[in-house]
């Protein structure tokens, strides 16, 4: 009965929570907008990852059907068609399905197509959806047409290749380095809009493709009743070392690795803004407590216990988590719909190809990130609420102004503990690929750092305050920082927040940036470059074109290279397989190495392997591997070279190397050194003359600046969103030094009419917090600044490596710097002067009398 | 109404404020608490609502006495046995004047509309009839009083603490606010204790005692 009677009074609740918010409602629009775009840009980041991995997954189980088990090649060049026989014969299996796969392109257009060739009767069972229907030239299906699936002509196409063609036209199809002329015998109804898929019989493909004997894929159904891991082991006793035992859960587990490490790093990133916005509520919530402290005194006085308090401060702040989380998830719609149409399923981020994907929404994110929300708002609430349900009603309400005591030592033990931890983190290894722990360490060092924001303002004006001012309002101004530093870091807290984590990022992008461009320096020696446009597993440059090429007037010397997808590991993304013009005694004269590469053995070949693929694949200067290359062929690391272009690694060997382990002699780039005085629109013209004329049209020329132009252009757009997260920081920021300054000017307008009555006047008073309010902006930059490059270093030499597997060199930002340090001390002082301006047209007499 | 036994209290330097204080107020008593600047008047006042406690010694409200109940049961007992007057009003600016008064009795979970109803009857008392809706920006500091007077006797205490009422007044005002104080304590039949500096102000008591260190003697004398 009596904790019932104890209970807070929900009306009074009400009462005074909306009598507050209604006298202050800046303050709660401010703490609310905050949680609504860290909320915002969490599930925004998640919504778009989301909608992407599920076009994503639905693209891969069209073209896979419903195979409970899959063999795949580890590489375009297939495995020996000998091994589906003994597939099929395998015990468990019921169904076995042999597929042609190959990465195509229509001749005129540079957008990739996936040509499949299939058995008709065993994919009925596995994939029907990639079952062709024959339509007749007029457009009616008939059974008439039924043996178009097995001419070697035909050709069905997906509805998205369809578009602007009919059954019966010819179409000139590129794949496996050849061009075939078909007939289009109908369409892939089962083939969902937006795929670009083509089928047509498999002994067709193989022939038409150069694909004789080879094949890429066996699906294989599983009899009823059979032991799913006994019929796995089975197979797998079977596979070549070409070829690899898949399951669905492996395809999902790669499509999610494809961008994993991204999307956790952009969700780090929102998270660490949601994190921001739990600052300026603590920072919302304090000030509010602070200048109510009289008000609580006489809740309590009136029969408000601790409890009441506590919860009455805890449900503002609830409240407005909840309103910021809410608002935020809507604007995370919104955001993710304009990304997705703007940018694309992966951000810019390009790891995703094909169509847009459509957003899909995810109520459980949804809950998380609310529920995220909502608790930065309590958790940012629970000290200022603490701090409400403590204070002493006696003495509160005989001191209802602030009770700054200039004698108290501001502690910096806390701080220091939160700091040391966070640098400890830094130092552990990435849990589960993911460098869960650097953002941990992050978190850490920004709450230490907002920790040691009084001690810090206190060292840093102890010199002024040290000194004789002349000028009394700068006088004022200095000794009121200074003998209140507990209020100038709860001002300061959020700007700190905000300025260290936008640096931090600032810090880290540049230095990404000024990487690439040194490193696309490095890659790019020559005077013109040559990319066939398109898919180049489809295609490219065979011996006779090079030579060709090769022999154009003009022409010093010409390079030419190719990459090929290459699977090490089921679970992940294949790493990309390189021709490179390198020599084995020089390797450096074409790629940045990373320390001294080493000669191989002699009788091994050697592989120089890049920074992502030496740390993805556990790879060390000197080791012999074997790679799945006619049948297991082992080769030497001779060493490692920086590499931004192929997040899962690239594998590079000697062009010679590389004819002789795949087989394949099309290149599909090359580079050329001119001769000396020889006209660069000559020799290009020269060089298109000598193309086949299949591949002019689809061959691009560009110089070293243009590729350098355009490679940054796609950096700058895969970092868009960095950009964006960079000025929400910003404005965030300054939102939280124009609330806090506000809150706390207008707090002491009682100190201003006691100011005016002892004849200091009007304008002394607003240059005195113009100075405050500079001087807090230039503490909060100066702690912003140091806590941000610290930070940064974080991201740089933790963050990335862990997340992407490459390391980088710090570039600082200066102009960024100082604009940000401008814009800071001018938000903050102009705050100041505006808001000192409204506290000071209160009439001094009256101000005195104020009752709070 | 309120019975103090041997009460005794010290600052944290060891300075004893009151020592053996001994006070029994009957109900609808009024008496008044005078004395110098320092001498613990406002500590005492603190001690019997429960918000500061006594070195030793015990303070009984209708009956119960404080030292047998924890901060929760203390804070219960001002929200429904005491009402509090203080010299710098303490209106919460955000609160228009019918809540304001009306906010000890929705603490006490009651009804607000019934709260609010009984709260425009005592602003109706207390000379501003039809103010209900304004906020305390509004007033003066005499209309702001008769605000903290209404909230004080709104639920019917058994017992008024006031402390320097008319400290903040002028005057003729704070003639005004002692007599309406008088009236309406005495009109609710509750007990009350004033701590002042004002002889005129003391003059409206039933009794006057001045707090000096030998403890509460009969003012005057």
């Amino acid at each position: 009965m009596a904790a019932d009677a104890a209970r807070p009074s929900v009306a009074a609740l009400s009462w005074l929570i909306l009598g507050e918010w209604r006298s202050q409602p800046m303050r709660v629009i401010t703490a609310a907008l905050a949680i609504a775009v860290g909320v915002a840009l969490g599930f925004a980041v998640h919504l778009i990852n989301a909608s992407a991995l599920d076009e994503f997954s639905r693209a891969i189980s069209t073209v896979n059907g419903d195979a409970d088990l899959q063999v795949q090649a580890v590489s375009n060049a297939g495995f020996d068609e000998a091994l589906y026989p003994r597939l099929a014969r395998a015990p468990g299996v019921a169904t076995a399905s042999p597929v042609i796969q190959l990465t195509g392109v229509v001749e005129g257009q540079s957008d990739g197509l996936t040509l499949i060739g299939l058995d008709i009767f065993r994919a009925a069972a596995v994939t029907p959806n990639l079952l062709g229907r024959p339509t007749a030239a007029d457009g009616q299906a008939g059974f008439g047409d039924a043996g178009a699936v097995f001419d070697e002509n035909a050709v069905f196409l997906s509805p998205a290749l369809m578009a602007g063609r009919a059954p019966g036209q010819k179409i000139s199809l590129s794949a496996g380095g050849r061009t075939t002329r078909l007939t289009i015998a109908g369409s892939l109804p089962g083939v969902a809009e937006g795929r670009r898929i083509a089928v047509m019989d498999i002994a067709a493909a193989q022939w038409r493709f150069g694909q004789i004997g080879r094949l890429q894929r066996i699906d294989l159904k599983l009899a009823e009743g059979a032991d799913r891991d006994r019929t796995r082991a089975a197979v797998a006793a079977l596979l070549p070392a070409e070829a690899e035992l898949v399951t669905r859960e492996s395809q999902t587990r790669r499509s999610d690795s494809l961008s994993r490490a991204y999307r956790v790093n952009l969700n780090m990133l929102a998270l660490m803004a949601l994190l921001t916005g739990g600052f300026l509520v603590f920072s919302a919530q304090s000030l509010s407590v602070a200048r109510r402290r009289a008000q609580f005194a006489l809740l309590r006085v009136l029969g408000s216990n601790r409890r009441a308090l506590m919860s009455q401060v805890l449900i503002e702040g609830g409240v407005v988590g909840a309103v910021g989380a809410g608002l935020g998830l809507g604007l995370g719609l919104l955001l993710a719909g304009a990304a997705l149409r703007l940018l694309g399923g992966d951000l810019g981020g390009g790891y995703f190809q094909g169509g847009q994907p459509a957003l899909v929404f995810a109520p459980v994110a949804a809950g998380v990130f609310f529920v995220l929300g909502l608790g930065c708002a309590l958790v940012g609430s629970l000290a200022p609420a603490g701090e409400a349900a403590r204070a002493q009603p006696a003495v509160a309400l005989k001191n209802a102004g602030d009770a700054v005591d200039p004698s108290a030592r501001p502690r910096i033990l806390p701080a220091l503990i939160l700091l040391l931890l966070g640098g400890a983190c830094a130092f552990a290894p990435a849990i589960g690929g993911l460098p869960l722990l650097g953002y941990v360490s992050m978190a850490l060092l920004l709450a230490g750092g907002v920790a040691a924001m009084p001690w810090l303002a206190r060292a840093l004006l102890s010199p002024l305050q040290a000194r004789s001012i002349r000028s009394p309002a700068a006088e004022l101004a200095v000794r009121r920082l200074w003998g209140a530093p507990s209020q100038a870091a709860v001002a300061l807290c959020g700007i700190v927040a905000s300025t260290s984590l936008m640096i931090a990022m600032a810090v880290m992008v540049s230095s990404f940036r000024g990487s690439v461009d040194d490193w696309l320096g490095q890659v790019l020696p020559d005077d013109l470059y040559l990319r066939y446009e398109g898919p180049s597993e489809a295609g490219g440059l065979d011996p006779a074109a090079q030579a060709r090429l090769a022999a154009v007037p003009g022409v010093a010397a010409i390079h030419f290279t190719r990459a090929q997808p290459l699977r090490l590991n089921p679970d992940a993304p294949p790493v990309a397989l390189v021709a490179q013009p390198v020599t084995r005694d020089d390797p450096g004269a074409r790629l940045p190495m990373i320390g001294k590469p080493r000669p191989p053995p002699p009788g091994l070949t050697p592989v120089w392997v890049s920074e992502p693929a030496a740390w993805l694949n556990h790879l060390k200067v000197g080791e012999v591997i074997r790679l799945p290359l006619k049948g297991g062929t082992k080769v030497f690391v001779a060493g490692v070279w920086r590499d931004y272009a192929r997040q899962n690694g690239a594998l590079v060997l000697t062009s010679e190397d590389y004819t002789r382990l795949t087989g394949d002699a099309l290149r599909a780039e090359a580079s050329v050194d001119l001769e000396p005085g020889a006209d660069l629109d000559q020799v290009s013209a020269g060089l298109k003359a000598a193309l086949p004329p299949e591949l002019a049209d689809r061959t691009r020329f560009a110089r070293p600046g243009q590729i350098r132009g355009i490679a940054l252009g796609l950096f700058d757009r895969s970092f868009a969103i960095t950009y964006v997260l960079e000025l929400v920081a910003i404005l965030v920021g300054l939102a939280g030094v124009a609330a806090t300054v506000s809150a706390q000017t207008l707090a002491r307008t009682k100190e201003f009419g006691m100011l005016r009555h002892i004849g200091v006047r009007k304008r002394q008073i607003t240059a005195m917090l113009a100075m405050e309010g500079a001087l807090l902006g230039a503490v909060g930059v100066a702690a912003g600044l140091t806590l941000g490059l610290i930070m940064s270093q974080v991201l740089i030499h933790v963050v990335n490596p862990q997340s992407f597997h490459w390391t980088m060199q710090t570039r600082l930002p200066w102009g960024l710097f100082a604009i940000v340090t401008a814009a800071l001390i001018a938000a903050s002082a102009g705050t100041a002067l505006l808001s000192g301006r409204r506290a000071l047209s209160v009439d001094a007499v009256r101000a005195v009398r104020e009752d709070w | 109404m309120l019975a103090l036994h041997g009460l005794t209290k010290s600052l944290p330097g060891g300075r004893v404020l009151f020592s053996g204080l001994n006070l029994t107020i009957a109900p609808g008593e009024f008496v008044a608490v005078m004395g110098e600047s320092g001498v613990g008047k406002s500590t005492l006042l603190n001690v019997i609502a429960g918000l500061d406690t006594a070195d030793s010694g015990e303070v009984l409200i209708a009956g119960t006495a404080l030292s047998g109940l924890d901060d929760d049961g203390r804070t219960l007992l001002r929200r429904d046995r005491i009402g509090f007057v203080f010299q710098a009003f303490h209106v919460l600016p955000h609160l228009s004047l019918a809540r304001n008064v009306a906010l000890p009795l929705v603490l006490a979970h009651a009804d607000p509309a019934r709260a609010l109803e009984r709260a425009t009857t005592l602003l109706d008392e207390v000379g501003l009839a039809g103010r209900g809706g304004d906020y305390p920006r509004q007033l003066s500091g005499g209309e702001l009083q008769r605000v903290a007077i209404a909230r004080a006797l709104v639920h019917r205490p058994a017992l008024i603490l006031a402390d320097e009422p008319t400290g903040n007044l002028d005057p003729e005002t704070a003639d005004r606010i002692m007599g309406l104080l008088t009236a309406q304590a005495r009109q609710a039949g509750a007990a009350a204790l004033i701590v002042t500096h004002s002889e005129k102000a003391a003059a409206a008591a039933d009794r006057v005692l001045s707090l000096t260190h030998d403890g509460l003697v009969t003012h005057g004398r």
